[in-house]
């Protein structure tokens, strides 16, 4: 569905500056994955995106989307996909039903069958009652489901989605997750989507591509990249009497057990599993005469995946906080 | 919720292509919406004009009337056509900035990722321009009407057609500035707000450029404007033939050409 070959942006910021916002991507997506491309602002996320959606042009490499080469047949490529950009994809002057069926005649649709398409959409997406309401007058929960209708307007077989839940409150992004999920199975797409949400991409995406420095760094599932990357940790406390040291020396016997330290009373390691480590942990501990005051299963997240790529934590910066540092490429972008 | 992938739309994977026109209209009718559902947007817009014929055409008539040879009703044929240039100059030069909004808040580029042309996504936007500004016209002249303007009954639609030209042109400029400026916002203002005024002076819509020294007279040539103005007063009044009509379409149909030209060029290299 996506294939990319050295696919590279560069914003010529000024005269002595170049910024290197994409440096040679490869990237093949199959039909039907759902992707997520994570990594932290400025990292070359939505630069890519818009490459791939053909708002802005490679400075070299290639991308074939839906079968079609970006730079040679960028009508075709639009024609093919949907997208769901950062911003509001329905003018907020504009009344909701009227930006979904105007959308629908973009695409090919004759007037009747655009508002049947519209009727078909606003249902799906819980937007019936509001298909007459302002745009700019919409909650932002509602008018991101609104971007969303207007992305599958003529039901694509891929579907990119940049940054979709950005801004949105945890009940609105479960909301707007359910509506994709069941609209993905309905319609056999496949989605593109890039995210600083970690959960996110570990519980929604099949597969997550790590973006960092305009490069990818890891791509593989949520699990394999916690697996191969970060692995589980036992963090074990020593009760008073005991030594954390003994302790110590207990968790390097154990099969897989890396990366040992010992804080104070605080023990901590990696392990293959951390699950069934404690239990073993807790009764060696005992029988050894340091018995434990608190033995904790550690599962790695996605960020540990990041820091142990990187160094760096992806928490460090809060989504809202540090988005100029992306508006700035983009807007290089734009 | 079935039915939606049972109404998959046939042309999600065809290649044809629609109509140029067809783009065109359905971005303009698009643009036409919230106009039509906000008249008073349009009338908000007579605000300034109807100030200006208010408290600047009595002024006119005592200053300037008496030497340049027109009193009473006979300023408000002179001023009158002018002040319709005014509010095309007003309203068609201030369209960027809802070009603006929509690129802040994102339907600017969900429009670029969809099958419609570029150009078809410029042109649009711009021809909407003829609508309020035609209707703003009508209000002007039926408003002076009982103040003894005459409108002839051929050369005053005429007159406003040149009026639609001139602003689809001005419409397009603006938005070419809207696009050029976007990484700056406030720009857009700066620049309106100093391109404005001396088109606006040089163009004689205010005062007479007779009285001027010849230097202005010289640079009011450049102005489009001010053969606009000219032809609309000689329309107005019903002298279809002259040449200053002739001069006033040229100047016209000049800005409506580059403007559009400007304007599509500039949006296919933001995209770049």
């Amino acid at each position: 569905m996506i294939h990319t070959r050295g696919l590279t942006k560069d914003f010529v910021v000024s005269r002595t500056e170049t910024v290197h916002a994409v440096r040679g991507i490869d990237l093949d997506i199959a039909p039907g994955e759902l992707v997520a491309v994570l990594g932290p602002n400025g990292a070359g996320k939505s630069t890519t995106m818009r490459m791939l959606t053909t708002l802005i042009r490679p400075t070299s490499g290639t991308a074939t989307v839906a079968g079609v080469d970006v730079v040679a047949e960028p009508s075709t490529v639009r024609r093919n996909i949907g997208y769901v950009g950062q911003g509001n994809g329905a003018g907020h002057q504009q009344r909701a039903a009227d930006e979904l069926t105007m959308q629908g005649q973009v695409y090919g649709l004759d007037r009747a069958a655009a508002r049947r398409r519209t009727g078909e959409l606003l249902d799906a997406l819980d937007l019936t009652t509001l298909a007459r309401r302002k745009v700019g007058d919409l909650s932002g929960g509602q008018r991101r489901r609104l971007d969303v209708a207007l992305g599958l307007v003529h039901a694509p077989r891929l579907l990119f989605l940049d940054e979709p839940t950005t801004g949105l409150d945890p009940h609105n992004r479960a909301n707007l997750w359910e509506h994709i999920t069941r609209l993905r199975a309905e319609h056999d797409m496949t989605i593109v989507l890039t995210t600083h949400y970690l959960d996110e991409a570990d519980t929604m995406a099949e597969r997550v591509v790590v973006v960092d420095h305009g490069q990818v760094i890891a791509d593989d599932t949520a699990d394999g990249l916690k697996r191969t990357l970060a692995g589980d940790r036992v963090v074990l406390t020593v009760a008073v009497g005991g030594t954390a040291a003994r302790v110590a020396t207990i968790v390097e016997t154990l099969p897989g057990a890396r990366d040992v330290s010992v804080d104070g009373d605080r023990v901590e390691a990696r392990v293959a599993d951390a699950a069934a480590a404690v239990p073993e942990l807790v009764l060696a501990a005992s029988a050894a005469g340091t018995p434990l005051l608190e033995a904790l299963a550690v599962r790695p997240t996605l960020d540990d995946v990041f820091l142990a790529l990187t160094g760096r934590s992806l928490r460090d910066e809060g989504p809202r906080a540090s988005d100029s540092t992306d508006d700035a490429t983009q807007e290089a972008a734009a | 919720m079935s039915t939606i992938t049972a109404t998959r739309p046939s042309t999600a994977t065809t290649t044809g292509r629609r109509p140029w026109l067809a783009d065109v209209w359905l971005v303009m009718t698009r643009e036409l919406r919230p106009v039509i559902r906000e008249p008073f947007s349009v009338v908000f817009g007579l605000i300034q004009p109807l100030v200006f014929l208010g408290l600047f055409g009595p002024l006119l008539a005592g200053s300037v009337g008496a030497s340049a040879g027109f009193d009473g009703a006979e300023v408000w044929q002179w001023f009158v056509p002018a002040i319709l240039v005014m509010t095309t100059l007003f309203g068609t030069s201030t369209t960027g900035a809802n070009l603006q909004f929509e690129m802040q808040t994102g339907a600017h580029e969900r429009l670029l990722v969809t099958p419609l042309s570029r150009s078809s996504q410029l042109v649009g936007r711009s021809l909407k321009e003829m609508v309020p500004l035609v209707a703003q016209a009508i209000i002007l002249i039926l408003v002076m009407l009982p103040f003894g303007f005459r409108a002839d009954p051929v050369g005053g639609p005429l007159g406003l057609v040149m009026l639609a030209v001139l602003g689809v042109g001005l419409g397009s400029l603006s938005y070419a500035l809207a696009i050029a400026v976007r990484k700056q916002e406030w720009m857009f203002w700066a620049v309106q707000q100093t391109v404005l005024f001396p088109l606006l002076i040089l163009s004689g819509m205010l005062l007479p450029l007779e009285t001027g020294p010849q230097w202005m007279k010289v640079a009011s040539a450049f102005d489009p404007l001010r053969w606009v103005v000219e032809a609309e007063r000689a329309l107005f009044a019903g002298d279809l033939t002259s040449s200053a009509v002739a001069a006033g379409w040229l100047a016209a149909v000049l800005t409506a050409v580059v403007g559009l030209a400007v304007g599509v060029r500039t949006l296919l290299r933001s995209t770049d």
